[in-house]
């Protein structure tokens, strides 16, 4: 190939000459390149180095010492030698990382934070847990119990043993299929309906207890040239909320969970009529919600632009400006029908998680006990109000009002459900659901073929 | 190399029978070398390190893959893997055809988009090859996205030129306000849709698609043209004086005369433009896979590494199918390089 550079014409053009050779063998690269990526096995390592190659750089940052200083907590520290507890952490950034870095001071075990942008660590869990971190941060739910099936969760069902604070509902959402305990739960946060009362009380609008209720208000909104709903699905979860609300509205608990179980049928009447009401729901929500954050939606609602947003109370960690966030407030989703009730909710559980085989097995059983006492989860809500402890002694005086309407609005509920994509087999959500939903979003007039492909695809994934 | 090993060889050829004597004599046994023992040494470390690492890196998880793709498995544990013969090929074209084909048909329409992007650069370079007045500055322009991998191409347009709000896109086109904004990323709306026979859902180029193949084509046309550049600096000038003096005119002077001689860039800038719309993956990644812009090397990535344990089989399979495709091109691409080393 390169006898066409033998006759090289003019000195000027060598500097162009060096890059054309480099991009030949870039190009030559590029078929190696394609074998790699068609042989994924490969690939699958890549992301995993990617994943633990923050950790090298973030690990400074996270890592603290307060071996000798706070040895003296009550907690079985164990023998000082220096070998910190791992922890990896599913948050990378700002006021969400601070308090996790807040709350894992606080239990005065020395530890060495791993801290990884949220998306990238759940994406790669599975890679992650070929070598994870002694403690990590995950969730309740199919997913927890779906990794305590694989073994690749430790037991700690003796760190439950000493832990006191945490209401049997709790521990049973801790609880793997075989009965143990795998994880330690910190906080928990409702979905709901977010909107600012300021905005509620110019306008004069009240809130809806009812469907009716709440279509006269959207619709009245919308002549205000409000957006009824600001509206979000980039990354593909946001609008699994908006699902299961509607399911659990229309169809009830008991019919939501056999439906991620995989025992309903996703092409029969019931969800049907959860998408035929969604649909009809449609022109009220914010258009296009598939390229926008679920961010940029707090933002229109911030700026009054929409009315209302249903999402997780997580939706404050957005702003930062006091004003609004003492505006901000929420109420249930209302009644669909009066025979299912509006007694029904997404509240996921966050928590930690125990490594199979840590490598510093005391350190880390330790690190686990210290994160169910209250001293952790008060250090962390100082930092990030945004969601409610777990752990019954936590102190409630500080609570900020979204806080104490949460902790109300659970304990109201008779059944609290995790969120789709922690309800059910997460390669499902992620490789069907996320996806079907999307398309559902890109031509609602497809949904009847959309549905057949959950059903047809769903036994793939829960067999 | 040294010349005694060219030396030496060369009295073997000339005077044979002398040779033959002397080759006891001196009891070696290099009479049909012409390397002396540090080439040989040389030859293994230049052949056979590339080899192994080809041969680590490449076959080897090609070959796995091809194996772990007719079998179930998590990916979780090595062992637990269970043989299923072509149940994951079937799936991959009954069960999940609603995801396979629209990927299949987005790489199919990036070969031919990007086809036409190199038809462009190569346009571009003829004309930069003019020695127009800037060319430096034009050459910089066109090439300054080729340093930037489209992961982060896909990033920078995001924010910068496709943002509803405050994109370059809508701000020209005075649709930024509420409502009226156009969703450059998110809106998978189809500009065209056909049905094919045996597939329920119709298969079509969505809008975000389209805008995404814009990003694509500022990456693409600048790398094409620097290759091509590359090459047209070196096509013997007196070739193309010939041609003017026997009365062509441009056009006619680049097929009949230039485009002949590049062959082997063209070559080369083909293939890049396959395995650029066969391996496309990052950008559509880095925008976290709107609906409507899926592509093979998504689905790969999807079911192998995926939330949950993931499915290696299935995932395998969809890199066997690429990797296929793929072959196609690289056989083709072998072939006629064969051919041209024969002249």
């Amino acid at each position: 190939m390169s006898e066409g550079y033998e006759f090289s014409p003019n000195p000027r053009d060598v500097g162009f000459q060096i890059v054309s050779r480099r991009s030949l063998l870039a190009g030559a690269a590029g078929l190696v390149g394609a074998g790699i990526l068609a042989a994924c096995g490969d690939d699958n390592n890549a992301s995993s180095s990617a994943t633990n190659a923050p950790a090298g750089t973030a690990a400074p940052a996270g890592t603290n010492a307060p071996a000798g200083t706070t040895a003296p907590a009550g907690t079985s520290a164990p023998a000082a030698t220096g070998d910190a507890v791992s922890v990896g952490v599913y948050e990378a950034t700002g006021k969400n990382k601070d308090a996790f870095v807040a709350g894992l001071d606080a239990t005065g075990v020395p530890y060495k934070g791993n801290f990884v942008d949220h998306n990238s660590f759940q994406d790669n869990i599975t890679a992650y847990l070929q070598q994870p971190d002694d403690v990590f941060t995950w969730f309740s739910g199919y997913r927890m119990r779906f990794f305590a099936d694989k073994g690749l969760t430790g037991d700690i069902s003796d760190v439950w043993a000493n832990l006191p604070d945490f209401s049997d509902s709790f521990k049973a959402a801790s609880t793997g299929n075989d009965g143990k305990q795998y994880l330690v739960p910190t906080s928990y946060y409702p979905w709901a309906v977010h909107y600012r009362k300021s905005l509620f009380e110019e306008k004069g609008y009240t809130i809806p207890t009812t469907k009716d209720e709440m279509m006269a208000l959207a619709q009245k909104m919308k002549d205000d040239g409000l957006i009824p709903f600001a509206y979000a699905n980039d990354g593909k979860w946001p609008v699994q909320g908006t699902f299961d609300i509607l399911n659990l509205r229309l169809n009830g608990y008991q019919f939501h969970v056999d439906l991620l179980a995989g025992k309903e049928d996703w092409t029969g009447p019931e969800v049907k009529n959860v998408f035929k009401t969604w649909t009809d729901l449609l022109p009220f929500h914010q258009e296009n919600p598939n390229g926008r954050t679920w961010q940029e939606a707090a933002t229109a609602l911030e700026n009054k632009e929409a009315g209302m947003f249903f999402l997780g109370t997580f939706v404050s960690s957005n702003s930062t400006d006091p004003a609004y966030l003492d505006d901000l407030d929420f109420f249930n989703y209302p009644e669909f029908d009066p025979k299912v009730g509006a007694d029904a909710l997404d509240a996921p559980i966050d928590g930690y998680l125990m490594a199979a085989k840590p490598k510093n097995l005391d350190g880390a059983k330790a690190l686990m006990a210290g994160i169910g006492t209250a001293k952790y989860i008060d250090a962390y809500l100082k930092v990030n109000p945004s969601s409610v402890p777990a752990n019954s002694k936590a102190d409630t005086s500080v609570f900020n009002k979204i806080q104490t309407k949460s902790a109300e609005l659970v304990g109201s509920a008779k059944s609290v459900s995790q969120f789709l994509d922690r309800d059910t087999s997460p390669d499902f959500v992620s490789n069907v659901i996320g996806d079907a939903f999307a398309n559902f979003h890109a031509d609602p007039t497809q949904v009847d073929s959309i549905l057949a492909d959950i059903e047809a695809q769903k036994s793939t994934y829960l067999g | 190399m040294s010349t005694i090993g060219v030396a030496e060889p060369q009295s073997t050829e000339t005077v044979e029978p002398e040779v033959a004597m002397a080759a006891p004599r001196k009891g070696r046994r290099r009479r049909y070398s012409q390397l002396t023992r540090g080439d040989k040494i040389a030859l293994a470390i230049f052949a056979g390190v590339p080899a192994a690492l080809h041969i680590a890196f490449v076959w080897v998880p090609a070959i796995s893959t091809a194996a772990l793709s007719f079998t179930e498995w998590d990916g979780l544990k090595l062992g637990t893997w269970k043989l299923i013969g072509f149940k994951n090929y079937w799936s991959v074209f009954t069960v999940f055809d609603g995801k396979f084909f629209p990927a299949l048909f987005n790489n199919l329409i990036l070969l031919v988009f990007l086809s036409g992007c190199s038809v462009v650069g190569i346009l571009f370079a003829y004309l930069l090859d003019k020695n127009i007045r800037g060319t430096a500055i034009y050459q910089s322009v066109f090439y300054m996205p080729v340093v930037l991998s489209l992961a982060v191409v896909g990033f920078i347009w995001k924010g910068v030129m496709w943002s509803p709000r405050q994109g370059m896109f809508n701000v020209i086109l005075g649709r930024t306000a509420q409502g009226d904004q156009i969703d450059w990323v998110g809106n998978a709306q189809k500009i065209f849709t056909f049905h094919v026979p045996f597939l329920d859902t119709p298969l079509g180029l969505s809008k975000n698609f389209a805008a995404l193949l814009i990003a694509m084509a500022w990456r693409h046309i600048g790398y094409v043209m620097v290759l091509y550049l590359a090459g047209l600096k070196s096509v013997d000038p007196s070739l193309r004086e010939a041609a003017a003096i026997d009365g062509c005119n441009e056009w006619q002077s680049f097929r009949q005369v230039v485009f002949p001689v590049m062959k082997p860039i063209n070559v080369v800038v083909f293939v890049i433009t396959v395995i650029e719309a066969l391996r496309a993956f990052d950008i559509i990644f880095a925008l976290k896979k709107p609906p409507g812009t899926q592509v093979l090397g998504i689905l790969v990535r999807d079911n192998l590494v995926g939330e949950g344990g993931g499915k290696v089989g299935l995932g395998s399979s969809y890199g066997v199918v690429l990797l296929l495709l793929c072959l196609v091109f690289i056989i083709w691409y072998l072939v006629n390089n064969y051919r041209e080393n024969e002249l």
